[in-house]
């Protein structure tokens, strides 16, 4: 089955007025502001995990605008339960940058005392919520979250983050039903970067798109192009607000690329060829926003090159900021188990005191 | 006090933690209009509604995931697994999610879920409903595992596992549930996690067990005392955080500790008693530490009554550890 792939920037340089967010030119400039940062951020943190400064990096180019257009469309009192490849998003709804680059660093600096690898983001007060490595789990969590939401009567929206691969999970099903069942005020957004770490989507599933499958579970399926940062926005908006309104769930399939490895540990070259990476390349969703707003008469080169220099510098002060923050006290290893630390704990950290050295 | 069945405390403790806070919701399969299999959930549903007493879609990793969701927004979730020999579809859910939501985020993100379910055998049930898988669980750092033996510690650890800041699970031996019957205090009434129970004090050998088994070993405790051996018959009641304090000083005084569980022997929690029995009471120790437990096998459907230990395997381990 397959659902029509909703595109707002087209071919020709102009617009499809149906999916128009309609934005002023302050905010079309700030949302390429916006995924310029998040590319920033990408080549500044491999750089930093190819000179042995942090130990790991998901990268997210060529997802910019999946990442920036469906981020922009949140709100502050929404939920979010991203995946570990979404750092554009979360940034979007709240975490600050600089909490963002201490997690990666894993010191004394990180919120979370670095407890997990780069990438596993959180922030309650943002309503970010704590990313694991098993991947789709967090679909089901974000159904029992909008569920207590619903039952208190809140208008809340509650997004959740996954790739195509995640799709194939059983808690996939198991979320998407729930969801339907219960309709709750979820999204549940797919970034289908056509690959998971070296599988093809088409060995994810036989049904054509994933969004298709929205209709066995009773809730909506839309079928975006991931690289249009203003059809994202508008479907993700529209599907946000459906949820605010008591309508119920929707399944978005952004369909984009990633143009980097699976992560710092993965090398793409084993399973994709060059001349299939060019020709996504081509389609570089910051290049086609550009090219959008030179037509607009609202970018210029000199524009383009202030943002990048801007971002640079604005990640480059946040490094700064962190890095050489003291390691995490080892005591810390048995903090954080349990509310209160029980007696086997406690002797545990005796002998990290006695032995380890604080 | 009013006398009950250990299913009827279940459903006590939940009703009365239900009327208390409103943050209170039950979900799993055939909770509401039917009560549950075992009638845990009898009448709640028509009482406190479909939207708190919740019949989900039978898929144990959304009851669970689900029921995490709803504790990281405020919510005060207790999910029903049917039979803890279906917790494995949850298993991911509650091992790498529910365990570590406290410790990954640096308590940012708290799950307090209480998930209830049924274990044990003793009712011709086969492999898959009749499993004690709580070692998995005790295995699992960020956990807490509580198992009661009698009417009023099911009612009394429940509600204390409501209330607690971390998620329990709390397993329910289902052959109980209908013949252990005892006097439970009436209201609010809470028996405090990691805290065990002397059923009798005796001075030869430590009797440690937990959940069914401990209604074997006062049998096999009376038919020792006909011997003349007394039994320090200690109910865990909690299993993690254990009440190593109260295993300490049994085996301190008596110098001899029999463990006794119906789970498989290989890595079970006697196990790990063992281990801490020695490692701690080493020096006052006159015999081998024994294990009493089920066999290193699936659970059998013909041969449950061979399987499950009995008053006589337990006895046997005891007169082994006095003439030792």
């Amino acid at each position: 089955m397959e659902l029509p792939l909703l595109v707002a920037l087209r071919d020709d340089g102009s617009v499809d007025p149906d999916l128009d967010p309609k934005f002023d030119a302050e905010t079309l400039r700030l949302l390429f502001r916006k995924m310029v940062f998040l590319r920033a951020l990408d080549e500044k943190a491999l750089h930093l995990q190819r000179s042995g400064r942090i130990g790991f990096y998901i990268g997210a180019a060529g997802q910019e605008a999946a990442e920036s257009g469906s981020g922009f469309a949140l709100q502050p009192g929404d939920w979010l339960f991203p995946s570990y490849r979404d750092q554009g998003v979360a940034l979007l709804h709240g975490y600050p940058l600089s909490a963002l680059v201490a997690q990666l660093f894993g010191n004394s600096a990180d919120a979370t005392k670095g407890r997990q690898m780069p990438n596993h983001w959180c922030d309650r007060s943002a309503r970010v919520v704590s990313v694991s490595s098993p991947v789709a789990t967090q679909l089901p969590q974000s159904v029992g979250a909008a569920y207590a939401a619903k039952l208190r009567g809140e208008k809340n929206a509650f997004i959740a983050y996954f790739g195509d691969g995640g799709s194939s999970t059983g808690e996939f099903h198991v979320a998407m039903n729930f969801a339907g069942v219960f309709s709750t005020p979820n999204v549940f957004f797919c970034s289908n970067n056509q690959y998971a770490i070296s599988v093809p989507v088409s060995k994810q599933t036989a049904s054509g798109s994933i969004a298709a499958k929205a209709a066995a579970y009773g809730i909506q399926g839309v079928r975006v192009d991931g690289n249009d940062v203003l059809a994202v926005y508008r479907v993700t908006r529209d599907a946000l607000e459906r949820a605010r309104a008591g309508c119920g769930s929707t399944l978005v399939e952004a369909i984009t690329y990633r143009m980097g490895a699976h992560s710092t540990s993965d090398d793409p070259a084993r399973y994709r060829s060059g001349e299939e990476v060019e020709a996504w390349r081509r389609k570089d969703p910051i290049a086609r926003f550009a090219g959008h707003l030179r037509r607009l008469g609202l970018l210029d080169e000199a524009a383009e090159e202030a943002a990048a220099v801007e971002a640079r510098e604005e990640i480059r002060r946040a490094v700064a900021a962190c890095e050489s923050a003291p390691p995490v006290p080892p005591e810390s290893l048995v903090e954080d188990v349990y509310a209160e630390m029980p007696w086997h704990l406690s002797e545990q950290r005796e002998w990290i005191r006695k032995t380890a050295g604080s | 006090m009013a006398t009950m069945t250990l299913v009827q405390a279940i459903h006590d403790a939940l009703a009365l933690e239900m009327e208390r806070d409103p943050r209170v919701v039950l979900l799993g399969e055939d909770i509401g209009r039917n009560g549950g299999v075992f009638r845990a959930t009898e009448g709640l549903w028509e009482r406190f509604g479909p939207e708190r007493v919740i019949d989900t879609p039978l898929a144990e990793a959304g009851i669970v995931g689900m029921a995490i969701g709803m504790s990281l927004n405020g919510l005060r979730p207790v999910a029903e697994i049917q039979f803890a020999d279906f917790i494995f579809p949850a298993f991911e859910q509650i091992v790498s999610e529910l365990a570590k939501f406290r410790y990954r985020s640096a308590g940012q993100f708290i799950a307090p879920v209480v998930i209830r379910t049924p274990s044990g055998g003793g009712i011709k049930g086969g492999h898959y409903h009749s499993q004690s898988p709580e070692a998995y669980f005790i295995h699992t750092a960020g956990l807490k595992v509580a198992m009661p033996s009698t009417p009023a510690d099911a009612k009394g650890l429940l509600a204390a596992a409501m209330r607690d800041p971390d998620p329990v699970i709390f397993f329910e031996p289902k052959a109980l549930y209908r013949t252990a019957k005892g006097e439970v205090p009436e209201g609010d009434f809470t028996v405090p996690l990691g805290k065990a129970r002397t059923v009798r004090a005796g001075e030869d050998v430590s009797l440690i067990t937990y959940g069914a088994t401990v209604h074997v070993a006062e049998e096999a405790a009376a038919l020792a005392q006909e011997e003349g051996i007394g039994v320090d018959l200690l109910d865990l009641r909690t299993l993690w955080p254990l009440d190593i304090e109260a295993v300490v000083r049994s085996v301190e005084r008596t110098g001899r500790a029999v463990v006794l569980h119906e789970a498989p022997r290989t890595c079970g929690f006697g196990a790990e008693l063992v281990a801490l029995i020695q490692e701690k009471a080493f020096l006052h120790l006159k015999a081998p530490v024994a294990r009493v437990t089920g066999f290193d096998t699936p659970f059998p459907y013909a041969l449950e009554k061979l399987y499950i230990p009995d008053a006589r395997r337990v006895l046997d381990a005891i007169r082994a550890a006095v003439s030792f």
